[in-house]
């Protein structure tokens, strides 16, 4: 569904963030993006929105090819991409209502959406999206009032409100804390199941990658340095992507903490 | 290297090695000079006769001017509504076009970085760098006397004021708030709407109010150079000598002054 | 455990949907609500009611517009040299002078007026002094001054002496009552006096402050300069005011370019030492 060819970006100071990444991603498969700081994650899922223009290459979603289309098509392909961010980037002055609602900015018109007139199904999903993420009471807070999980369930709310095809995921879980991070990533891969969506999520923490998805890819300084199932990241392949370290014990944690975590 | 060795072979500190002690003493004595300058040439252009009378006539103002003629205070009213209505009208028009201004000027707004945002800075400073009394000087020539151009003056100066507070605010702004907005592939404007202006309502909130106050301070003055409101008034009364109403006057401009601080500062408060 | 219920209340999906909804008023209550629409409402319709605007003198005033604007493109910087020039460094000498006394003057000021440093009949009287000098416009000072001392640089170097204080004693006020109390705690503890103290815990904490807020004074200073003379304090002021009352617009523009010009260099100047100092 996703298809990336040799996409390569250039930063104007010189950095080269990307370098000939080629995958494809069928619908409905939740793909981890583990790998350094640095190495690329955040550029790669912005290349494919176009937050960042990459600089060659193609990025085509259902035959459409992102990289080519003017602004216009742009807007109209960004609505199919959901994204969720790392600080949640709500809008922190609005309550959590328009902030979900925002992401139908892409279906409504501008003085529609001025006077925060969405139609009435909108505005529905929007109810039934903040149930689901468990949210429904605080519609009409202000999104600062909310703690760090709860902003992110209704950044999570205003990427499904999209109605995506796709899911660009970039570090959901950086400023939570361990327990609010297990919740938040296995809520998006529950929605992406039930919702039969592909997913790109970045993530840092290999383990909780490990947890929850089904394809892993590994980047290091722009480069695909693996693509596979998880059980693939064995203390050599860690050693390619993050360097040197004495991977064992991470591994074995994860395994503990995971059974810990289907006892309780 | 402040820690030297003096004759006798003992390290002393200091604070500062002796070249920039030097270079400190020079800049001071300077510094000192040129103040001592412009000092005299005050001087010269002062007729220091009047200056030692001065007590004397100070006294004399004192007593001619007190008490204030209260009864005065009926021929005000309107003057007062008027100089009201120059600072009020004249911060909303001023806030309207330093809108369009401010998002020109931000450096992650403007549509072009190196032809229109140095023509909106340029709006900016002209604007800013020219007080308001020489606005209405200006604007009494080419509209003619009258709170119009009182108006039109404190509209002008004040644009600079309100655009470059806001565009400092729109630059800083959280950018990844911008950025989720963009992601859901909205509009330029919506964009706008969503992502950045509630974002910087509060800052601009903050500036009306500020502007206000110093406005009505502003628009009491504008008479004396016959843009409408109680300058008018008082420039009348000063040039006829009559104290007791000059004294007046200045009473009523500073109940107006604390009366436009203390409402300022209550909706500031509000607001944020 | 996929819906987090950590916020069990009585609103339910079922009651929701299907309903309307509206962002949340800024002002809750209906009445203030539109008490206030209503209010705004109509002081805009009576404020606009009370310009009169001429329309006849405005549009036979265009044309001097016009010709402003034209003087800004083409302004006549030589016929009235000398005028500009007396003019011009006579602002600057008041700028100055009024600076630096404004500054020596307000510096006791302000470490009176800070509540955590003076004691409570020093602060009110310097609060009062404070108060008193924001409160009154600078145009209002230079007029009685002139009455007083008459016509001159002197009135307008006291003027904006008078209208420095109120303004540097204040922030720098608020910047002590607001500084790190623990370094000054500090020195106090070392057992010195009250000079040593201010010299060494509070100086420092305040002096980059100081130096930013002096300078940007300094150029508040040169634009007031400029218009005091519009009542015979002195400076430039005075050239433009014989400027305009003649319609010499290409002199008058020549003038104001000069004021934006130095207003500028002193901005980007102030800009240089404040980023150095801090």
């Amino acid at each position: 569904m996703l298809k990336l060819e040799q996409l390569t970006k250039v930063y104007p100071t010189g950095d080269k963030a990307l370098t000939d990444v080629t995958l494809e991603i069928p619908s409905g498969q939740v793909v981890a993006l583990i790998g350094p700081s640095g190495a690329g994650k955040s550029t790669l899922i912005r290349c494919i929105n176009r937050l960042v223009s990459p600089s060659s290459g193609k990025a085509i979603l259902d035959d459409v090819e992102l990289t080519a289309l003017g602004s216009a098509g742009l807007r109209r392909e960004r609505r199919r991409m959901g994204m969720i961010f790392q600080e949640y980037a709500l809008v922190e002055r609005l309550t959590v209502m328009e902030n979900v609602l925002s992401g139908r900015l892409g279906y409504v018109g501008f003085w529609r959406s001025y006077f925060r007139k969405f139609p009435q199904k909108d505005v529905d999903e929007a109810f039934r999206l903040l149930d689901r993420v468990g949210l429904l009471a605080m519609a009409d807070k202000r999104a600062d009032e909310l703690s760090g999980g709860q902003r992110q369930r209704v950044g999570i709310a205003r990427a499904l409100i999209q109605d995506p095809a796709l899911l660009l995921v970039d570090e959901p879980t950086a400023s939570l804390d361990p327990k609010t991070s297990r919740q938040i990533m296995r809520l998006i891969c529950e929605l992406c199941k039930e919702r039969d969506l592909a997913a790109i999520i970045n993530i840092h923490d290999v383990a909780l990658a490990q947890m929850f998805v089904e394809r892993v890819i590994g980047l290091r300084f722009g480069v695909v340095q693996f693509d596979g199932p998880p059980e693939g990241l064995t203390p050599d392949v860690l050693t390619t992507i993050y360097g040197e370290e004495d991977w064992k014990e991470t591994i074995q944690k994860v395994d503990e903490e995971d059974l810990q975590d289907v006892v309780s | 290297m402040p820690v030297s060795s003096n004759k006798n072979g003992l390290k002393v500190w200091q604070r500062r090695d002796r070249n920039s002690q030097l270079l400190n003493w020079a800049g001071w004595l300077f510094g000192t000079i040129i103040f001592l300058y412009c000092w005299a040439q005050i001087s010269d252009a002062t007729e220091w006769f009047f200056v030692w009378d001065a007590p004397r006539i100070a006294a004399d103002i004192g007593t001619r001017a007190l008490p204030p003629r209260w009864g005065y205070i009926g021929t005000l009213w309107e003057p007062i509504w008027d100089t009201l209505n120059i600072a009020t009208l004249g911060t909303l028009f001023a806030l309207v076009l330093a809108v369009p201004v401010a998002f020109l000027a931000a450096r992650n707004t403007t549509p072009n970085r190196y032809i229109i945002r140095p023509i909106a800075l340029l709006i900016i400073v002209s604007s800013r760098s020219i007080n308001s009394l020489i606005w209405a000087l200006l604007l009494v020539a080419i509209v003619g006397p009258g709170i119009f151009a009182g108006m039109l003056a404190i509209t002008i100066r004040s644009i600079g004021f309100c655009a470059k507070l806001l565009y400092e605010a729109i630059e800083e702004i959280d950018q990844s708030q911008v950025e989720a907005i963009t992601a859901t592939g909205a509009s330029r404007w919506q964009v706008m709407a969503y992502g950045i202006v509630p974002q910087i309502l509060p800052a601009f909130a903050g500036i009306a109010v500020f502007r206000w106050d110093i406005n009505i301070r502003e628009s009491t003055v504008l008479g004396l150079v016959g843009a409408g409101g109680i300058g008018l008034q008082l420039q009348g009364s000063l040039n006829t000598l009559a104290w007791p109403q000059v004294s007046l006057i200045l009473l009523v401009i500073l109940v107006a002054v604390l009366i436009s601080e203390w409402v300022s500062a209550k909706v500031r408060g509000a607001i944020i | 455990m996929s819906r987090t219920s950590t916020l069990q209340t009585d609103v339910r999906l079922e009651d929701l949907v299907g309903r309307q909804w509206q962002k949340p008023a800024f002002i809750k209550s209906n009445m203030w609500r539109w008490g206030l629409t209503i209010g705004a409402i109509i002081y805009l319709i009576l404020a606009i009611g009370s310009l009169e605007v001429n329309w006849a003198r405005v549009s036979e005033g265009l044309d001097r517009g016009l010709q402003f604007v034209l003087g800004f493109a083409n302004p006549d910087f030589s016929s009235r040299a000398v005028d500009i020039r007396e003019g011009l460094i006579e602002s600057v000498e008041m700028t100055i002078a009024s600076t630096v006394v404004g500054i020596l003057i307000s510096i006791p000021i302000g470490l009176g007026a800070a509540r955590n440093i003076a004691p409570l009949p020093v602060y009110i009287v310097c609060r009062g002094i404070v108060a008193v000098s924001r409160a009154l416009n600078e145009i209002i000072v230079a007029i009685l001054l002139v009455a007083i001392f008459g016509f001159g640089p002197l009135a307008g170097f006291l003027t904006l002496s008078f209208a420095t204080i109120g303004f540097l004693a204040k922030l720098l006020a608020e910047d002590i009552e607001d500084m790190d109390k623990v370094q000054a705690e500090a020195i106090r503890a070392t057992g010195s006096t009250w000079t040593q103290w201010i010299n060494y815990g509070v100086q420092p904490q305040i002096m980059p402050r100081l130096i930013g807020l002096s300078i940007y004074r300094l150029d508040i200073n040169f634009r007031e300069s400029a218009v005091l003379g519009l009542v015979g304090a002195g400076g430039i002021g005075a050239t433009l005011n014989t400027a305009f009352d003649r319609y010499e617009f290409d002199t008058a523009a020549a003038i104001l370019l000069i004021i934006i010009v130095v207003v500028m260099v002193l901005e980007y100047l102030s800009g240089i030492i404040r980023a150095k100092v801090q």
